[in-house]
């Protein structure tokens, strides 16, 4: 038996690990953009700027296949029961990237017509400032969110299934 | 015949036409930078836009334009204004319909003549509250349907009618 164990290369790791791995090098984003950020979203994810290299260029265009909501763009009244919708519609584990000021804080826009960040209806894992941040910004973002997936406990969600969105 | 206007016989035809037909409920006219606009009384709105449209052949409209009078200065006038802007091809002639409306007051919708001023009126009623009376679906077109207020009147705060509920 030993033996046999001893033909086939292996390594040890803790699950959690092994795990936040898989899921930070895999992000499958939606295919959404509410504004003028999706533009530079849409570069960020075109052959200059790549975001394949990060595992991320499947863009799903349903929020059932997607795990990452990158909120592009600013988030109108009208708009955000249909965001939380397609937040709700998102199977976990997901994860939200606000991008841009207006969907971090309704940035140039304190008006009537418009939601004063998307925080306001679904929690955000990272906010991305700029009008519109670079490619470079959403990358520096998408890696800070990978960075945070890989600091994250996904074995604890089987005892506590908020225990990712509380800590 | 009004100033400048001699210069553009097709268009001084037009407001002979209408000034001979509607006697009494054209207001006023003006001619101003080649634009022939034309005050008349808002019960007047639609037989002179029907005329306009199958005797002198204003095919199209261009766009309602709802300006808000309030304040101090447009006390004795009526709240609001509404332009109509026609349009007619292959000629490239214009011409604006002007009528005043107060706020308490319904204007006739114009739905029967030009189709396309369905969504038109719709944005006037949402953005202004002016309410027209005969259209087929009246509702809010901007903005959600439990909104509270009508945002391009003057006295309408830009952030809103309540403070933003603060995060939880």
């Amino acid at each position: 038996m030993s033996d046999e164990i001893d033909n086939y290369p292996f390594f040890l790791t803790k699950a959690d690990r092994f795990i936040t791995w898989a899921q930070k090098n895999s992000l499958w984003p939606l295919g959404s953009g509410l504004a003028c950020c999706a533009i530079e979203m849409i570069a960020t994810a075109a052959s200059r700027f790549d975001i394949a290299r990060f595992g991320m260029e499947l863009f799903r265009a349903s929020p059932r296949q997607a795990d990452l909501f990158i909120v592009a763009g600013t988030v109108t009244n009208k708009m955000a029961p249909i965001v939380r919708r397609l937040w709700e519609q998102m199977a976990d584990p997901k994860w939200v990237v606000a991008m841009g000021n207006c969907a971090v804080g309704g940035g140039p826009f304190p008006t009537y017509a418009v939601l004063q960040g998307v925080d306001r209806v679904i929690p955000v894992d990272v906010y991305i400032a700029g009008c519109p941040p670079t490619p470079q910004g959403l990358l520096h973002g998408l890696i800070t969110l990978q960075e945070k997936i890989a600091r994250s406990h996904p074995t604890m969600e089987i005892f506590r299934p908020d225990a990712r969105r509380t800590e | 015949m009004l100033e400048g206007l001699s210069d553009f016989p097709a268009l001084g035809q037009v407001h002979d036409a209408l000034v001979n037909r509607f006697r009494g409920s054209v207001l006023k006219s003006a001619f101003e930078k080649k634009e022939l606009s034309v005050r008349i009384r808002k019960e007047e709105l639609l037989p002179v836009l029907a005329f306009l449209k199958s005797e002198r052949g204003f095919n199209a409209l261009n766009d309602i334009i709802a300006l808000d009078n309030h304040g101090p200065a447009g006390k004795s006038e009526k709240r609001f204004s509404l332009l109509y802007q026609l349009y007619k091809f292959p000629d490239a002639a214009r011409i604006r319909i002007v009528i005043d409306v107060d706020e308490d007051e319904a204007v006739d919708s114009i739905v029967s003549v030009f189709k396309s001023a369905d969504w038109t009126e719709r944005e006037v009623f949402d953005m202004f509250g002016i309410r027209f009376s005969g259209h087929p679906d009246l509702r809010r077109i901007y903005m959600e349907d439990d909104f509270d207020g009508h945002p391009l009147r003057k006295d309408f705060p830009l952030i809103g009618k309540e403070a933003w509920p603060s995060k939880k």
